[in-house]
């Protein structure tokens, strides 16, 4: 499998940019991270608009930067695609004009199939000939991704897209999104600090802060990381499930999910049966009983749950983050008075009571 | 007022000056300001301050050290001497390197301008679609530096137009050679010939007058507008 090896050491106003990573060029990539964590730094040094002093970058077989042997490829002799969170659209050119313009500057074949290819995903057929300014903000970051796909790159890097968008914007974008890397396999590195967009998209999730990548992996795996909390917003630790819908509830307004053997409702959403729906559960949403209370309790959601294990949580000091298997790992927090009245050890047969359940699309 | 007796020699010596110096100092001008706009130099103020230094020097003050410059004892009018047999004082090529710092801040500053509000953004998403930094200066720059261009070509020119005193110093007033349009003017007057002053004053002023209107109308008209 291909391969980016990164080696960036870049001292910048207010913090140190210090990576050294090798990233799978495979798939949507997330670089999720507070702001000033350096992601877009990052980027940068990837792209080469930005240059670390002994930095070292490799894309597969190609070596970009190798400040020991001298070499720096520059921007514009890198096959990468950018972009930008203010999208940066050329003001004098027309939609057209735009894509053409990195078009023009790779020897691409078939450039007119490939160019109504991107523009029929993109949806801009009917914006070819309108200047960018009188597009909506939406319309321009599908101007700016069809123009940055349109150079055939080996790499999309893109920096907080919505970013600039309203959320009704960012839904209407999304499926843009879907469709462009289900249609043309194009491995993206994309920077974000909003887990809305980390759940619809990403497969593989690096986390950053303060300059250096904390975390790597799976999103399920970071976000349930107990001791990333400090770094994610401990809001955010949970469990990320990937869900089948079955059907519709009717009359109690539910939607109906599967996972593995278990089954979860959820307040209807506007999904037919067989749609994937990638559910988001807070470790502090979940609560434990050591019998079964069905019928007794409130809560919809109660799951049969095995305790892996307990461990004391890294910021509160009266909390405890219990990792239970329910087929798949599953992250409670409770509190240490809790633990120990319940008498909860690693092995116990145990039921977890899931107080919310979050869509993705419904953070931020 | 009579219109046939009028020498056009001035007229035409004073618009080839003004031509020769605008193009001159786009040449000089655009990598100036280029660099004036992107340089992280913690000099940039004493560099601006130079540029601009020709807007309030007294033009007698400029002549003057012109003239030293040019002359035939100077450091770049003896060497010129030496080679092509005269110094620059009182030559045309003389008028046009007067003129050029003369006007240069007339050339600079306009593009300056556009080229800092530009900023690098656009020139970053240039480079990474494949241009390189002399594409993208072309390409993207200087279409959207568009009206900072048209600017510094009028104001040079008609800055050029109307020097008198760095003329007056560096180039004397000879006919057919060095006399431009102000001289000639000046010259009608001393000699009480208003009526031919009065012609080409009021010549100089509708032509420039005339030429800023364009350009303000073109600066509304033109598509991009960089803010």
């Amino acid at each position: 499998m291909n391969l980016l090896s990164a080696k960036f050491n870049l001292a910048l106003d207010a913090f140190t940019l210090k990576v050294e990573t090798e990233i799978p060029l495979q798939g949507f990539t997330v670089l999720f991270g507070p702001s000033g964590s350096g992601k877009t730094s990052f980027l940068r040094c990837i792209s080469g608009l930005e240059r670390a002093p002994e930095g070292f970058l490799k894309i597969g077989d190609e070596t970009w930067q190798d400040e020991k042997k001298g070499i720096f490829i520059p921007t514009n002799e890198r096959k990468i695609g950018y972009v930008f969170q203010e999208m940066r659209l050329f003001p004098h050119l027309t939609v057209e004009g735009n894509l053409r313009y990195g078009l023009k500057r790779r020897n691409l074949h078939n450039v007119n199939v490939l160019f109504s290819q991107i523009v029929e995903i993109m949806g801009l057929e009917t914006f070819l000939s309108r200047h960018p300014r009188n597009l909506s903000g939406g319309e321009k970051q599908r101007v700016a991704l069809a123009r940055a796909l349109l150079t055939r790159p080996r790499l999309l890097l893109m920096d907080e897209p919505l970013a600039a968008l309203d959320t009704k914007r960012k839904q209407e974008i999304l499926p843009y999104f879907q469709r462009m890397q289900s249609d043309l396999n194009i491995p993206i590195f994309y920077v974000t600090h909003s887990l809305n967009e980390v759940l619809q998209l990403v497969d593989t999730m690096l986390l950053m802060d303060q300059g250096k990548i904390v975390a790597a992996g799976t999103v399920e795996d970071v976000l349930s990381h107990p001791d990333l909390g400090r770094h994610l917003g401990h809001t955010l630790v949970g469990t990320v499930l990937d869900t089948t819908v079955v059907r519709q509830d009717k009359e109690f307004q539910l939607t109906v999910l599967k996972f593995n053997a278990h089954t979860f409702y959820v307040p209807r959403r506007d999904v037919s049966p067989g749609d994937r729906l990638r559910i988001h559960i807070r470790a502090e949403d979940v609560t434990l009983a050591v019998e079964q209370i069905e019928n007794k309790t409130s809560v919809l959601n109660v799951l049969p749950a095995k305790i892996i294990e307990t461990r004391p949580s890294v910021k509160d000091d009266c909390k405890v983050d219990v990792k239970l298997d329910i087929g798949c790992p599953l992250l409670a927090s409770i509190t240490k008075k809790s633990l120990f009245h319940l008498n909860l050890q690693p092995g116990q047969n145990i039921y977890a009571h899931i107080k919310a359940i979050r869509m993705a699309h419904e953070f931020d | 007022m009579d219109i046939s007796s009028l020498d056009y020699q001035p007229i035409i010596i004073t618009l080839q000056l003004a031509t020769v110096t605008v193009l001159v100092l786009l040449i000089i001008g655009i990598p100036i300001s280029w660099w004036l706009a992107h340089t992280r130099t913690r000099f940039r103020p004493v560099f601006e301050a130079i540029v601009a230094l020709p807007l309030v020097l007294p033009p007698t003050v400029l002549g003057f050290y012109l003239l030293i410059i040019l002359g035939p004892h100077g450091w770049i009018g003896k060497p010129v001497e030496e080679i092509f047999g005269s110094p620059l004082s009182f030559t045309f090529t003389g008028l046009v390197i007067a003129s050029t710092f003369y006007s240069l801040p007339f050339v600079v500053q306009p593009l300056y301008n556009a080229f800092e509000a530009i900023g690098k953004d656009p020139l970053e998403a240039a480079w990474t679609l494949g241009a390189s930094k002399w594409d993208a200066f072309w390409t993207v720059a200087s279409p959207m530096a568009l009206r900072g261009y048209v600017t510094a070509i009028v104001l040079g020119f008609a800055h050029t137009l109307g020097e008198f005193g760095v003329v007056l110093m560096v180039g004397g007033s000879i006919p057919g050679k060095t006399k431009v349009l102000s001289i000639e003017i000046y010259d009608r007057v001393e000699t009480l010939d208003y009526s031919h002053a009065h012609l080409l004053s009021a010549g100089l002023l509708s032509f420039t007058f005339l030429i800023l209107l364009i350009v303000y109308y073109i600066n509304r008209k033109l598509p991009v507008r960089v803010s």
